[in-house]
């Protein structure tokens, strides 16, 4: 158990049918990766929704924080010639 | 044929009864994932039912109609929740039979018995892999977990005898090579296993609990129909 007397948080992935790329679905409390699978299975895969599960404990995830927001994702809007709509498509070039 | 109607109406009435003592925990497991996990295996149980029944009649007529007298299931399955303790230890003893039930009846020369069969194993599996998963923490976890877990056990293990009594119903179904003739030994193996590593005792093999099979009950199982049957009792046909 964590400090608070609740189990563990496991972070849930599940792939959708037909080979798509794992999705976060949600998260859910288990004392060990067992449990999280099976607790994973049951709240977020019951219906078909998945051919596969991940579980990862929710704090093994680093994330990027909103002061993260401008210096990650903003950098490129000033430069825009490294967006392929800078370049114009060369004659005989169908689009 | 009539044989074949109450084998399927005492799979049937295994798992109705079953399911519904499961979904007595809806709102009062342990944790959430635990509630919904719970109501997943009662839900899988009550469509077998379901399924089973509609070999042998109308679901609904005989899951809401019947008295407790006529109601053919284990006496296993019956006997109040308990703690979880008890309701893991129970599913885990009876699912670990039905596998090797739903398993073997997979292969039935009736080829509708044998599909509902094959879906039921699918389902099964995982109940014994849950339930399996709870036994081994509550035995090897605290003392008072592990003490839960043997008193239920203790309590449950004469009525285990019951899910592999053959009767005449069975032997006639036996011989026709529609159903397979149980063998406790495979089981036997799979829990003693589990149980031991759970660091749980095996109890002694005394005196065994029967008679659901023949409509003879526990007090429990008409307190339990009342609940189930109020509805259609109250208000015949009524539809939702």
């Amino acid at each position: 158990m964590s400090g608070n007397g609740e189990w563990p948080l496991w972070e849930v992935f599940v792939q959708p049918p037909g080979g798509a790329p794992f999705e976060h679905a949600g998260s859910v409390h288990a004392v060990d990766a067992e449990s999280a699978l099976q607790n994973a299975r049951d709240v977020y895969a019951r219906r078909g929704e998945a051919v596969n599960i991940w579980v990862v404990p929710t704090v093994a995830i680093t994330a990027s924080t909103p002061e993260d927001q401008g210096p990650f994702f903003e950098p490129g809007n000033d430069k825009p010639y490294r967006h392929p709509q800078f370049y114009t498509s060369p004659r005989g070039v169908r689009v | 044929m009539e044989a074949l109607r109450t084998y399927c109406v005492r799979l049937a009435d295994d798992r109705l009864v079953l399911g519904h003592r499961l979904s007595e925990w809806c709102g009062h497991a342990p944790i959430l994932e635990e509630d919904i996990a719970l109501a997943n295996i009662a839900l899988d149980l009550i469509g077998q039912a379901n399924l089973f029944y509609g070999l042998a009649g109308d679901p609904d007529q005989l899951a809401y109609l019947r008295d407790a007298i006529d109601y053919q299931n284990a006496l296993i399955v019956e006997l109040p929740k308990g703690d979880f303790a008890f309701t893991i230890i129970r599913q885990f003893l009876f699912s670990a039979a039905a596998l090797y039930q739903m398993e073997a009846l997979s292969r039935s020369t009736n080829a509708d018995l044998g599909g509902i069969a094959a879906k039921a194993t699918k389902e099964t599996r995982y109940h014994v892999r849950h339930a399996g998963d709870w036994v081994l923490k509550l035995g090897d976890g605290t003392d008072e977990s592990h003490r839960r877990a043997q008193d239920a056990l203790n309590a449950l293990w004469r009525y285990t005898g019951e899910l592999f009594l053959m009767d005449a119903v069975d032997e006639t179904l036996i011989a026709e090579r529609v159903v397979p003739r149980l063998d406790p030994a495979p089981w036997r193996e799979t829990v003693t296993d589990v149980i031991h590593r759970a660091t749980l005792t095996v109890p002694d093999d005394g005196y065994m609990q029967r008679g659901g099979r023949q409509g003879r009950h526990t007090e429990a199982l008409g307190h339990l129909l009342s609940e189930m049957q109020i509805l259609q009792r109250s208000h015949p046909g009524a539809k939702w």
